[in-house]
C-alpha cells in the first residue's frame, strides 16, 4: 500500500493539529529561551527584563500611565498615514501600470524617491508641516507610499493581457477594460500589497515619533530608552508586534471573504 | 464578398538591429461561413495574422478588411479565443459568458425582453458546451478542456460573425482534443461563424478546416493553400483515410522543408564521434 508521505517529505503535508504544535513550539521557544537567559543572573536585569517584569510593566503602564492612549494614537497615526498613501497610490499605480506614458515619466522618478531615505526627511516636514499630528503622518506616508506604488504598479502590470485582450475583442472600451478587467484582475494582488506595506507603515511609527511627539507607543520607547526602562521598551515592541499582527491577519481574513475563488483549493 | 479579405498585409515589428519582418505581403480571401486553419513552423507569423484580423496588433502595409470595412481595432464582430489564462477567475462560470452582456449592460438601458433573451442564449450555450453542472463554479475549479469550452462560450455570446481561435487545444490531451474538435465543428455548423483558427498540429487542422493556409517563416508569407478533400460533416473515422493521410504527409512534409531547420548531419557526426570518445 502507498503511504502517505510525511510532514518532511519535500513540501510534504500538515496536517491542522500539527501546524498548531509546530506554531506553538515557535513561538514558546524564544519565550522559553529569553526566560532562562533573564533569570539566570547571567545578564542584569536593566539589560534583559524577564518576561514577569515585562509583563507587570504592561499591567502599570495600563493601569497608571494610560497605554490604551498610547495605543490608539499610534493605531491612529499608523491608519492615517497608510490610508492616506493608499488612496493616493491606487490610482497612481493603475495608471502607471496601464499607460505606459504615465509609466515612464513617473516610475523612474519615484524609483529615485523610494530610495531617498525617510527618516531624511524629518528635519525638512518638520519646517513645512510643522511639529503637529500632520508630521508624524506625513513621515510614516514617505515612507510606504513611493514603495506602494512601485508594488502596486507591478500588480497591475501582472494582469494577463489575454485577459484584458478578451475583454477588447468583446467591444469593451478602454475605460471598461481597466474597470472591469484590469482593476478587478489585479484586486487581490493589490490587497496582498497593502498588508506587506502596513507592516512598513508600523516600522515607520518609531521614526514618525521621533518628531516631537508626546505621546504614542514609539515615542514611549524612546522615552523609556532614556530612564533605563528596559522593560517598557520591551513592552512597546511587542505591542507594536503584536498590533502589527492582529492588522495582518484581519488582511488575510479580508482577502479570504473577498476573493472566494482564490481559497477553493488549498 | 469575402468575410474576411487580407491584401498585401505586411507586418515590422521594431526597427533597427530589432527589425523583425513577422509578414510580408499575405493576401488571402475567407468567404462566409468559411473555417480556414493555418500552420506552419513556429515564428512563421500565424499568431500574429490573427491578431492583425482581431485588430490586437495593427499592420505596417496592405489593409485588412472585416466584413467589407477596414480593421481598425478590436471589435465585437470579430471575437477571439485564447490559448491561455483568457477567462476571468474572478466571476463564475456563467457570469463569465454574460461578460459582454454586462459590458452593454453598463452602457445602455435595456429592456427586459433584451435581458431574457440573453439569459436564454446563455443557458444555450451553456448546455451546447456540456456546462450546465458547471454554471456556477469558478474557472480554477474546472479542467483545461472545460475552461476552454467557457472561453468559447464567452466568445460565442454577442454572436460574433468572425470567430477567431489561436491554438485553443494547445494545452489540452489528445482525447480531450478530440471532443473538443468536434465540439467546435457542431458550433461552426449551427452558428454559423467564420472561422480562423491557428494551429500546430496538422491532424487537427485538416480536420476541422474547409482550407489549410501553410505559412511560412523569414519573413512570414503565406507559401501554399490546400482545399481539404474531405465531405463537409466530418467524422472521426476520416482520419484514417487514404487522402486525409496523404494530404497530412504533404503538409507536414512542406512545414519541414520551410521551416529551414533542416537536420545538419555533420553536426549529428561529430556529437556522435564526441559521444563514442
Ligand atoms: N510583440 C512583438 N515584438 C517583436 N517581435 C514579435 C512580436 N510578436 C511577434 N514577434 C515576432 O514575429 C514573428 C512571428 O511571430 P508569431 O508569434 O506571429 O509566430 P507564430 O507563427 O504564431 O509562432 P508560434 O507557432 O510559435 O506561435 C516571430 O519572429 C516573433 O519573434
Ligand atoms: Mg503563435
Amino acid at each position: 500500500m502507498p503511504s502517505r508521505p510525511g510532514m518532511w517529505a519535500i513540501r510534504g503535508p500538515l496536517s491542522r493539529n500539527q501546524y498548531w504544535l509546530f506554531a506553538a513550539l515557535g513561538l514558546l521557544a524564544p519565550l522559553a529561551l529569553w526566560w532562562l537567559v533573564s533569570s539566570s543572573a547571567l545578564v542584569d536585569k536593566v539589560f534583559l527584563p524577564g518576561p514577569v517584569d515585562v509583563f507587570n510593566r504592561l499591567v502599570t503602564w495600563y493601569m497608571d500611565d494610560d497605554l490604551t492612549s498610547d495605543i490608539g494614537i499610534s493605531v491612529y497615526r499608523v491608519t492615517a498615514g497608510f490610508a492616506l498613501s493608499a488612496i493616493i497610490a491606487l490610482p497612481l499605480g493603475l495608471m502607471i501600470g496601464t499607460f505606459r506614458p504615465v509609466q515612464a515619466m513617473l516610475e523612474p522618478l519615484t524609483d529615485f524617491i523610494r530610495y531617498m531615505p525617510a527618516v531624511a526627511f524629518i528635519p525638512l516636514v518638520m519646517l513645512w508641516v510643522g511639529i503637529e499630528e500632520s508630521s508624524k503622518i506625513s513621515i510614516i506616508f514617505i515612507g510606504t507610499f513611493f514603495q506602494m506604488v512601485l508594488m502596486m504598479a507591478e500588480d497591475v502590470r501582472r494582469v494577463p493581457l489575454a485577459q484584458i485582450e478578451a475583454a477588447q475583442t468583446m467591444g469593451a472600451t478602454r475605460g471598461e477594460s481597466v474597470r472591469l478587467v484590469i482593476f478587478q484582475s489585479a484586486k487581490p494582488a493589490l490587497l496582498d500589497t497593502l498588508r506587506v506595506t502596513m507592516g512598513w507603515a508600523w516600522t515607520y511609527l518609531v521614526v514618525a515619533e521621533l518628531v516631537a511627539a508626546n505621546s504614542g507607543l514609539g515615542y514611549s520607547i524612546l522615552k523609556a530608552q532614556r530612564f533605563l526602562q528596559t522593560d517598557k521598551i520591551f513592552v512597546g515592541i511587542l505591542l507594536i508586534g503584536l498590533i502589527g499582527l492582529v492588522m495582518d491577519q484581519l488582511f488575510r481574513l479580508a482577502h479570504r471573504k473577498a476573493f472566494p475563488w482564490l481559497h477553493l483549493r488549498s | 464578398m469575402p468575410k474576411i479579405s487580407i491584401q498585401h498585409v505586411g507586418k515590422v515589428f521594431g526597427e533597427g538591429s530589432h527589425r523583425v519582418e513577422a509578414l510580408k505581403d499575405v493576401s488571402l480571401d475567407i468567404a462566409d461561413n468559411e473555417f480556414v486553419t493555418f500552420v506552419g513552423a513556429s515564428g512563421c507569423g500565424k499568431s500574429t495574422l490573427l491578431r492583425i484580423i482581431g485588430g490586437l496588433e495593427y499592420h505596417t502595409s496592405g489593409e485588412v478588411l472585416a466584413n467589407g470595412q477596414p480593421v481598425a481595432g478590436p471589435g465585437a464582430d470579430r471575437a477571439m479565443v485564447f490559448q491561455h489564462y483568457s477567462l476571468y477567475p474572478w466571476l463564475k462560470v456563467m457570469e463569465n459568458i454574460k461578460f459582454s452582456r454586462r459590458l452593454k449592460h453598463g452602457r445602455e438601458d435595456i429592456t427586459s425582453a433584451e435581458v431574457e433573451a440573453a439569459s436564454g442564449r446563455a443557458d444555450a450555450l451553456l448546455s451546447l458546451m456540456g456546462l450546465n453542472a458547471a454554471a456556477n463554479a469558478y474557472p480554477n475549479q474546472l479542467s483545461g478542456g472545460m475552461q476552454q469550452r467557457v472561453a468559447i462560450a464567452r466568445a460565442l455570446m454577442g454572436r460574433p460573425e468572425i470567430l477567431l481561435m489561436d491554438e485553443p487545444f494547445g494545452a489540452l490531451d489528445a482525447q480531450t482534443r478530440e471532443v473538443m474538435h468536434d465540439l467546435i465543428l457542431h458550433v461552426h455548423k449551427l452558428e454559423k461563424p467564420t472561422l480562423a483558427f491557428v494551429t500546430h498540429d496538422v491532424e487537427e487542422a485538416i480536420y476541422l478546416a474547409d482550407r489549410v493556409v501553410l505559412m511560412a517563416p523569414r519573413p512570414g508569407r503565406i507559401d501554399t493553400i490546400y482545399e481539404v478533400p474531405l465531405p463537409a460533416e466530418r467524422e472521426q473515422d476520416m482520419k484514417h483515410t487514404p487522402e486525409f493521410l496523404r494530404l497530412k504527409k504533404e503538409i507536414l512534409a512542406r512545414i519541414r522543408e520551410t521551416s529551414g531547420m533542416k537536420t545538419d548531419q555533420g553536426m549529428l557526426d561529430q556529437l556522435n564521434m564526441e559521444a563514442a570518445s
